[in-house]
């Protein structure tokens, strides 16, 4: 029973982008880059964006953490690649409102991203998951706002 | 000898159980202990039977209510070997103390081209209060390093501790590594330059039997709920020619002698520094945690803890892959370990242990500097006090060799749900 809920938490997908971290790196010649820490573990995270237009070519990141933030990031950078800015903001949404316990529409394509709905029977590990997609949402509304102006 | 079996009997919470009837193994009690049912029910009679505001009611309940307060202090100021109980004022906790004196000392008396001397192994109560009065006052801040092992650097001590240093802050007992510091021979040192010493006790007070007079420090700051009391009562200690000469930190009801429309004169010590209701109840029932200690004695707290350290060490170190944190030297240090399992995320250490029914804390611990300076985001720590056994040492090497074992399970190639 115990080790079934943990089995929510730490899924087979969960741990396999935790051992194997898919876009971990640094695009030097990003025009996004950006930083942030989960106050609660001192975690630190950065994600690199490479824009080609409105669309996401490549997307890495680097820094370590647990087995939720590093799966978490992984999965969301793979999801990210080719998307527009628009749908990138929309796909962030979408994880929010996961973690506030909204099921996604059928219709999202959240790939290895909804292997982390087990997230929320872990309140306090709901941070975890949500440093990336925080981190990274900042970095793009800076890089909007900076373009705007 | 302690009877731990029985004084586990006091410990209503310690027979829960928790994640499907695991029986609770609580070792995060640096973070903050469990109230032994003297202490719980000292607050629902206070509550039940004489609950009134002090120092200023006229009825029965109200000179109760008082005297049980102000007995409290008698008592806590016994506890530590202060002078007089004009030199204990109750805060909220050990950082509110802290800030007291930072504030309203360090606002008065600083100045830039002064310098404060804190330790790298601070807790951020004994870091942030400070930085927020150096950038007020224009003094500077200065850090003594540690050794790889945790043990705070005396020659650099020495060193940086010069005519301009004005007060000295340092944590009694690490709360990440353990470490006890040489406070004794560090204010003897200060003093001779003249600088203040600031003693972080929140580790300490609970397994170490304070002197403030021998330890010879100018201000102490400890937390009644790291030892057995309620939470939101801290304790500052000083002496009382500093709070004689210091400002009032907070201004309102209590800390008055007399209030015209545009002025006020403060009230005598200790009340000076206590304004508005203070929290009676938790301070009442933070007599009874006193007494408990008093009971089964401190000197019996320490010999336990150090038997469970010595142990845990040992045990630890036969895990394959894992870094242990602090002195080597079981007396240089107090009932908490911190490690990190390799390539294992303390987060995700935590939580595995947590359905082992195993509690322990993971983080930065609140000492982000130290996090660095060990070169670690984050580290797992557990923590013993006196009611914890050798059995539940076990347990948590028994849950440790789980976690390695979760996480080295082959990974799976179908992906995806």
């Amino acid at each position: 029973m115990v080790l079934e809920q943990l089995d929510t938490l730490y899924r087979e997908v969960i741990l396999d982008h935790f051992r194997e971290p898919h876009n971990h790196g640094e695009l030097p010649d990003a025009q996004i880059k950006a930083q942030g820490t989960n106050p609660l573990c001192g975690d630190e995270m950065a994600f690199w964006v490479k824009l080609n237009g409105d669309h996401i070519e490549q997307v890495k990141f680097s820094g370590k953490g647990c087995a939720i933030s590093q799966a978490a990031a992984s999965m969301l950078t793979e999801q990210l690649k080719g998307k527009s800015l628009k749908d990138a903001h929309g796909l962030i949404q979408t994880m929010r409102a996961m973690m506030q316990g909204q099921e996604p529409s059928p219709q999202a394509d959240l790939g290895d991203l909804e292997s982390l709905a087990g997230v929320r029977k872990f309140p306090v590990r709901i941070k975890c998951a949500a440093l990336s997609w925080n981190i990274l949402e900042q970095g793009l509304q800076d890089y909007q706002r900076k373009g705007a102006a | 000898m302690l009877d731990v079996q029985r004084i586990r009997q006091d410990f209503p919470i310690l027979h829960r159980t928790v994640h499907d009837r695991r029986p609770l193994v609580y070792l995060d009690n640096a973070a903050t202990t469990q109230k032994p049912r003297q202490v719980i029910e000292a607050l629902v009679n206070y509550y039940s039977r004489y609950n009134a505001n002090i120092h200023r009611g006229i009825h029965a309940l109200a000179e109760e209510a008082t005297a049980a307060y102000e007995r409290t202090r008698v008592e806590t100021g016994r506890f530590i070997n202060a002078p007089s109980s004009r030199s204990v004022i109750f805060t909220r906790n050990a950082t509110e103390a802290i800030n007291v004196i930072a504030q309203a000392w360090g606002r008065a008396n600083l100045q830039s081209g002064d310098e404060i001397l804190l330790t790298e192994m601070e807790h951020h109560a004994n870091l942030v209060p400070w930085q927020m009065v150096a950038k007020a006052t224009g003094a500077k801040l200065a850090h003594v390093g540690i050794s790889d092992d945790g043990v705070l650097k005396m020659d650099e001590y020495r060193q940086k501790l010069t005519s301009k240093t004005k007060v000295v802050g340092v944590t009694h007992m690490s709360n990440v590594l353990g470490t006890i510091n040489p406070v004794e021979e560090i204010s003897k040192l200060a003093h001779a330059k003249g600088a203040l010493v600031v003693v972080d006790a929140a580790q300490s007070a609970p397994q170490l039997r304070l002197d403030v007079q021998a330890m010879g420090c100018d201000a102490l700051a400890f937390s009644a709920h790291k030892m057995l009391g309620p939470t939101g009562v801290g304790v500052l200690y000083a002496k009382e020619e500093l709070l004689e000469a210091m400002p009032p930190f907070l201004g309102g009801g209590e800390m008055i002698a007399d209030v015209t429309l545009t002025d006020a004169t403060w009230n005598e010590l200790p009340w000076k520094f206590e304004a508005g209701t203070p929290n009676i109840a938790d301070v009442v029932a933070f007599s009874e945690a006193l007494a408990y200690l008093e009971r089964i004695g401190l000197q019996a707290v320490r010999a336990h803890e150090q038997e469970l350290l010595g142990y845990a060490l040992e045990r630890l170190q036969g895990l394959d892959d894992i870094s242990l944190y602090g002195p080597k030297a079981l007396d240089q240090r107090g009932g908490a370990v911190s490690f990190n399992l390799a390539g294992l995320h303390p987060h995700d250490v935590g939580t595995i242990l947590d359905h082992e029914g195993i509690a322990i804390r993971a983080g930065h611990h609140c000492a982000k500097p130290l996090m660095r300076r060990l070169g670690v985001a984050a580290t797992a720590r557990a923590s013993f006090y006196f009611y914890n056994t050798k059995e539940e040492v076990d347990c948590l090497v028994d849950g440790l060799r789980a976690v390695k074992a979760f996480f080295a399970r082959p990974a799976r190639a179908v992906r995806g749900s």
